[in-house]
């Protein structure tokens, strides 16, 4: 089996894969990091979104051996090391913009690339990114809230409708 | 405004930290020292006789520990199936056998047939390929009607045809009933598909099975609803462990939605073959595994018809249900049709003759079961459906003829079995005219007519029975359970309260919501109260969560316990402050004497509990800890009124939701943050029956929509931001709390209300469309508006 080295929320890791070895399951198995989640087979649901050289790339997507010598950044990866939220966290929790918590690894990791490309990004703007996440359980309504909340929007409008 | 950490207050989730740093802990996270997977062969057709298993290749390939095939589970119980309903002649449903793995025959695409258990699940998945399989194809039963034909090919081949059971409710209205339709002066009839969905929790099903032969104790790792009721149906009926050799954990889950309460082969397979093996075995699904093995729901075909007399008055409902069971019995799917469906038919209104026959009809697909509302939403649909058809041909407001007919008197014994306690029908509706500002839909349609789009607007009401359910009274309605819920309270030496509860959150936040309970029953901070749920070793016994139960039955068994340890702490402080117990008041977490100025602290108190120097050991013993049961004297009965309006676009028949918006009563409110989010996923899921899911099977019993790429889930950019209120609040008569549930509420209200606003912006373009099947894709608008 090929051996696969990469940089995983800035610490090395490396492991023995099969070629069809998705980055998912390196990460989930061979790190040893739960946080990315595994929610289709079709690249549909999102739930496995992780960042790949500063882009958001769905890890059930690509295979391990495809991110050879890539710094990877996780869920894990995205508060500070004192447990401090990173700021699209903290609005999640603010805003109730999470219930099971299944797919909100995903949702984070998709918002704050949005974050990074779009610092303002409209409503329709946010829906529309998150074409490739799936939530069952929020109807939506408070993860695009808590986004537009973490780019510094009023929200207090949307509370009211 | 109630201060934080208490009944009212909007607390943010203790448990979301873990869920946005990645360090959860779902059933896939667990893997065990030495663990195998296994990877089930699965059947491709959908009805076949199985004349051949051929494993011997299979066995031989690396990594493989063993293949287990039906042969392997012919003296193994099969899945119990947890109600039984009786017939309109009194008889008993028919209830074939569901076996763990497939025996002589496989029922529908998904069957298991075979489990390979080997090192690796990719060892396991390309053992499975090698599997030699003669199957005998035959004709495959999928449209319900049909399947009652007296030459249809039959899904159980020991049963007498294909009908489950055809049930009547209730059968003695029924003359009354008929005799009402004689004597209307207008009837309204409709007929309806409730179309059939998939749940899709977000988290696929997974299970872990380990074994430990010095203990001979086994232990089960699963995504379930209701752990207990797992241990109790595969300890007693399937593997034959008693309770107290098996634990059934179930760590954080990811959405249920239904499709987590029952029990499933997966998990009685992964708890045998641990023990079979010496190994843990583990299995998780792919979302194509879950799409052809979780219990679907929904999928009723309904003629509904409505009578009025001269004034607009409701005099008589009567309606027949054709209603999918799949190819087995899921563990309640009887009970979906029947008792949760026929009950509720008389929705927020006055109607005095109420007759309701459901046909259940075993099919050659995915066995259906509950799914968020189980019933109360087929209920629910056709009425609200029926109603506005009623309105327009009378050429009457709909909101009008709702609140003409509405119960305004409670208590209210409905026609249907069921009593309502308490609501204000009049009070949901004038605050859903005011939130969802309906006054100004006209200058709303005016604008949408000028850019080309029609606008409609659609309102609705319902009603649903929650906070599932008397155990005597589901005894008599066939329940092979008791609907009670069990807490125990632990209150440690130092103060800090450990709650063990038989609900189960799967989203629904119930560690930060059921802290509240116990913190503001006693004046301490909410930080000082875990909720540990999912644990057969902990609870003494839960029915979980489900059927918006949670907070009503759960929560009541919690506040029942916490008033137990209160009694208890009472008499300890007496006993410190030398007082009568009489004499003693709890508030803000202090003891006191009323009219002195003695008091002790709770936690001098506890202490006192398990440090008993000063103690009335005559008395009473020492610790502090304190087991409920709670068995609820009736449902509860949230109810509400929606509104939505829609875009249709003329051209292409594309519907898109402007404005959604909610008015519920869910009697008292623990934390309104997380009811606001209740609702807005109930509603989300409801757009997403009404506008895009369908689980469509073709005429050979083939799933076409096994995939997200083709089974449409909603988006963000498939719905608009709600406008939702819960301040209509008439807290329920029966239970400690005043609470009623909010877990399925969007759910059941949304999908009507979405179906009437399109029609209403058809009708108002000219269109005669008076009815259009869900999901109202733009094909199906379409074609509707070429009539």
């Amino acid at each position: 089996m090929p051996q696969v080295s990469m940089t995983v929320n800035g610490k090395p890791a490396s492991g023995d894969v099969e070629g069809r070895t998705l980055l998912v399951e390196f990460l989930r198995e061979n790190v040893g990091l739960t946080g990315t989640h595994v929610g289709c087979d079709t690249s549909q649901c999102g739930a496995c979104v992780v960042h790949v050289d500063g882009r958001d790339v769905k890890a059930c997507t690509m295979f391990a051996a495809e991110a050879e010598g890539a710094e990877v950044t996780t869920i894990e990866g995205m508060g500070e090391p004192d447990g401090t939220l990173h700021p699209v966290q903290q609005a999640f929790q603010d805003h109730h913009g999470l219930q099971c918590g299944f797919c909100t690894p995903g949702m984070v990791m998709s918002a704050v690339a949005l974050l990074e490309k779009n610092p303002k990004p409209s409503e329709a703007e946010i829906r529309d990114y998150l074409e490739g996440n799936i939530c069952r359980c929020t109807g939506y309504h408070n993860i695009v809230k808590a986004i537009m909340a973490a780019s510094g929007q009023d929200v207090g409008r949307i509370a009211a409708e | 405004m109630p201060k934080d950490a208490t009944i009212g207050a909007g607390d943010k989730r203790r448990e979301d930290v873990r869920f946005l740093t990645g360090t959860g802990n779902y059933t896939d996270d667990i893997n065990l020292n030495g663990q195998a997977y296994v990877h089930f062969l699965r059947s491709d057709v959908a009805h076949g006789r199985l004349n051949r298993v051929d494993t011997s290749a299979a066995e031989t390939m690396p990594g493989v520990l063993r293949v287990f095939t039906g042969a392997d589970f012919a003296e193994v119980g099969g899945l119990p199936c947890g109600w039984q309903v009786t017939d309109r002649h009194g008889q008993p449903m028919q209830e074939p056998a569901h076996p763990v793995l497939a025996q002589a025959k496989v029922r529908h695409v998904g069957d298991p047939i075979a489990a390979v258990v080997a090192e690796t699940r990719e060892q396991a998945r390309d053992a499975a390929e090698v599997i030699e399989l003669d199957i005998e194809e035959l004709p495959a039963v999928v449209d319900m009607k049909a399947a009652l034909d007296g030459d249809a090919p039959k899904v159980h081949d020991e049963l007498e045809n294909n009908l489950c059971y055809d049930w009547g409710f209730v059968e003695d209205n029924k003359a009354a009933v008929d005799a009402a339709f004689e004597a209307a002066a207008h009837v309204t009839t409709l007929e309806l598909v409730n179309n059939r969905l998939v749940a899709n929790a977000m988290e696929p099903r997974v299970a872990v099975g380990d074994f430990n032969r010095a203990t001979g104790d086994s232990t089960l790792y699963t995504t379930s609803q209701n752990p207990h009721v797992i241990r109790l149906l595969m300890g007693a009926f399937v593997l034959g462990i008693p309770e107290h050799k098996l634990r059934v954990v179930s760590p954080d889950v990811g959405g249920g939605f239904g499709s987590k309460i029952f029990h499933y082969a997966e998990e009685a397979f992964c708890t045998y073959a641990a023990k079979a093996l010496n190994r843990p075995v583990k299995w998780t699904a792919t979302r194509g595994e879950a799409f052809v093995s979780d219990a679907q729901g929904r999928d009723h075909v309904t003629t509904i018809e409505l009578a009025l007399d001269a004034d607009n008055n409701f005099t008589a409902i009567r309606t027949e249900t054709y209603a999918n069971m799949g190819a087995y019995l899921s563990t309640f799917a009887p009970s979906v049709p029947t008792w949760l469906h026929g009950t509720l038919m008389a929705g927020n209104y006055r109607t005095p003759n109420i007759y309701v026959n459901v046909k259940a009809v075993f099919t050659n697909t995915v066995p259906v079961d509950a799914y968020r509302g189980a019933g109360r939403p087929e209920a629910t649909f056709q009425l609200e459906r029926v109603i506005d058809k009623a309105a327009r041909e009378l050429g009457v407001d709909p909101i009008a003829l709702r609140r003409q007919n509405f119960v305004t008197e409670f208590p209210y014994e409905t026609p249907v079995a069921v009593a309502y306690d308490t609501g204000d029908y009049n009070a949901t509706m004038d605050k859903l005219e005011e939130i969802g500002d309906l006054g100004g839909f006209e200058a709303r349609r005016a604008e949408s007519e000028k850019k080309g789009m029609l606008r409609g607007l659609g309102v609705n009401c319902y009603i649903e029975a929650c906070g599932i359910a008397p155990s005597n009274l589901v005894g008599q309605l066939g329940a092979r359970a008791g609907l009670y819920e069990s807490a125990t309270v632990r209150v440690n030496a130092t103060g800090g309260i450990t709650v063990m509860t038989g609900s189960h959150s799967h989203g629904q936040g119930h560690e930060t919501s059921f802290a509240q309970v116990v913190a503001d029953m006693i004046g301490i901070d909410a930080s000082m109260v875990e909720i540990e749920h999912g644990d057969t070793a902990n609870a003494p016994m839960g029915m979980g969560t489900y059927g918006s139960r949670s907070i009503a039955v759960g929560g009541s068994a919690m506040v029942r316990a916490t008033e137990k340890v209160i009694a208890k702490a009472r008499k300890i402080a007496a006993h410190l402050m030398e007082a009568s117990e009489g004499d003693i008041e709890l508030k803000d977490g202090q003891f006191t004497v009323a009219g002195t100025d003695k008091s002790v602290a709770w936690g001098d108190v506890t202490l006192a509990a398990y440090v008993p120097h000063n103690y009335p050991l005559e008395e009473i013993e020492p610790g502090l800890e304190e087991t409920a049961f709670y068995d609820p004297a009736n449902f509860t009965y949230p109810s509400g009124a929606y509104a939505c309006e829609v875009e249709v676009d003329p051209e292409t028949g594309k519907v898109t939701i402007e404005r959604f918006a909610a008015a519920d009563d869910f009697g008292n409110i623990i934390n309104p943050m997380i009811v606001d989010g209740q609702v807005h996923g109930g509603i989300g899921q409801g757009i997403g029956q009404a506008l895009l899911e369908n689980c469509a099977y073709d005429e050979n019993g083939q799933l076409l929509s096994g995939s997200y790429m083709d089974y449409a889930m909603p988006r963000a950019d498939d719905v608009p931001f709600y406008a939702v209120d819960h301040s209509c609040q008439t807290p329920c008569t029966h239970n400690p709390l005043g609470v009623k549930g909010c877990g399925e509420a969007g759910a059941i209200g949304s999908p009507p209300t979405i179906v009437n606003a399109v029609v209403d912006a058809l009708q108002r373009g000219g269109h005669d469309v008076k009815h259009i099947d869900m999901p109202l894709t733009p094909s199906r608008v379409w074609a509707a508006m070429q009539g």
